[in-house]
């Protein structure tokens, strides 16, 4: 078994976290936001059953949430074979992203100053004018440390999905070793690496692209 | 019935009373001044008139408009709130400019998202649409170039003076055309050399006529500017005047404050 053929199983594995990824980042990052006004709501009853929620989410390995939307369904839900096994890691690791994400929004929607909101006001400007022009912009500023956190972190988490048999990319390399090869394992380093690098410069260029304001 | 009319507004938060009936009216073109010690109920009487407190008690008119009833206020849709709210116009202390544009964008911003809206609910072209922005950038570059900015249009606002920033928001204000124009505190988070500039500013809208009620610890200025001063003491007005009476009244409070600021030798 030689270098090419160890390298494009492992390219096979990436398909499926860079799947993983992709499609975490495009449903987790809005039902994030919905998350946050939830857990931000005046309406009491609503925000505290969504920190309750936040708070088991955030609380119960990811590992964990992914056997349970793999098995459960399937179980309580007469005459359903439950999830396959693609959906079921996406569905995973979306609530759990969008969990973490909805913090994050929040602190930096409450980190804004009720002055912008107040000038918004004044100008008569409604409130979601007031959120979607004058205050986003500034809440997507302030979080993009935090969230570039986040985000290189689930291109590792992605790694998981291999619980449920899912062949992403360190499963890949890991099957090398029914044949007594090791290596592929640490070659994988190499693309998580490249992967996390260009996400690191991405995030570098949008902070960069901010920084003509202060605020 | 005077231009505007404020009759016994009373605002509570938790269990303080802090406006305790306050009656204010002012005429057209007029130039009134608040004063009184922090804690007097003068931020918390403009934000009253301004919609960013609700009054407990109390009515507003404007132009022998009711704009604001306590008594229904509940039953008034945001909407409603929203269109009494153009009759007014507020400078905040710390400016709130919108940190992520520029000059013009912070002035143009607001009555574009109006045009917009009319032009959605009265099913205009975009024709129309382009039009009326064309007016409002005019509008816009008018307004910057009477607090002397024109040339700083395109600058953000970190890149200001703390003068500078002052006046952009008194030109965002003055966008909306408001019948009356409230000031709160509008030098006083700026370093002393620099509150001449925007001072100048107010005189000049003074001069031209605007209506304004201005909360201010600027004695010469309010002296100057205003027809008429409103001393208040813990939530009511207590003396009300002309500056003469206001700086010679024999009121003991009044005359407490003022000596604080070496104002008494009239």
């Amino acid at each position: 078994m030689g270098f090419w053929e160890v390298t494009l199983s492992i390219l096979g594995g990436l398909k499926w976290t860079a799947l993983i990824f992709a499609l975490t980042l495009l449903f987790a990052l809005p039902l994030g936001l919905i998350i946050a006004f939830g857990s931000m709501s005046k309406f009491k009853p609503l925000a505290y059953v969504t920190k309750v929620f936040v708070w088991i989410i955030r609380g119960v390995p990811l590992m964990l949430q992914i056997f349970v939307v793999f098995y459960v369904p399937g179980i309580l839900v007469e005459g359903f074979s439950g999830f396959d096994r693609f959906p079921a890691v996406l569905i995973a690791f979306v609530i759990n992203y969008a969990c973490y994400f909805s913090e994050i929004y929040r602190g930096g929607i409450e980190s804004i100053s009720k002055g912008q909101y107040e000038a918004g006001e004044v100008l008569g400007m409604t409130k979601s004018q007031i959120f979607f022009k004058v205050v986003l912009m500034q809440v997507v500023k302030r979080i993009i440390p935090p969230m570039s956190n986040e985000v290189i972190t689930l291109v590792k988490d992605t790694a998981l999905a291999r619980v449920i048999s899912i062949t992403e990319m360190l499963k890949a390399a890991e099957n090398f070793a029914a044949y007594g090869l090791v290596w592929p394992m640490f070659y994988t380093a190499v693309f998580y690496l490249i992967f996390v690098g260009l996400l690191t410069l991405l995030f570098g260029y949008f902070e960069k692209k901010l920084s003509y304001y202060k605020a | 019935m005077s231009f505007l009319e404020v009759k016994y507004i009373t605002k509570k938060f938790d269990k303080t009373d802090v406006l305790k009936g306050v009656d204010i009216s002012l005429e057209k073109g007029q130039v009134l001044s608040i004063i009184g010690s922090s804690g007097s109920g003068k931020t918390t009487l403009l934000r009253c008139l301004n919609f960013l407190e609700t009054p407990d008690t109390g009515e507003i008119y404007v132009d022998g408009k009711c704009i604001f009833d306590a008594a229904d206020h509940v039953k008034r849709s945001a909407k409603e709130i929203r269109e009494s709210r153009l009759s007014f116009g507020l400078v905040f202390q710390s400016f709130n400019l919108f940190p992520q544009y520029t000059v013009k964008k912070n002035l143009v911003l607001a009555p574009q998202l109006r045009a917009k809206e009319e032009a959605k609910a009265n099913k205009l072209g975009k024709a129309v649409l382009r039009e009326k922005y064309d007016e409002i950038d005019k509008k816009a570059d008018e307004i910057l170039a009477s607090v002397g900015l024109s040339e700083k249009k395109d600058f953000y606002p970190c890149q200001l003076s703390g003068g500078q920033q002052q006046r952009v928001s008194i030109a965002r204000a003055l966008m909306l055309d408001p019948d009356i124009l409230f000031f709160d505190e509008p030098t006083s988070a700026l370093d002393p050399e620099i509150t001449g500039e925007v001072l100048k500013v107010i005189k000049g809208l003074a001069a031209h006529n605007m209506t304004m009620i201005i909360v201010t610890h600027e004695m010469n200025f309010a002296r100057e500017v205003s027809d008429k001063i409103v001393f208040m003491d813990d939530g009511v007005v207590a003396v009300e005047g002309t500056p003469e009476e206001i700086f010679e009244s024999k009121n003991e409070r009044l005359h407490h404050f003022l000596s604080a600021f070496g104002n008494t030798d009239v």
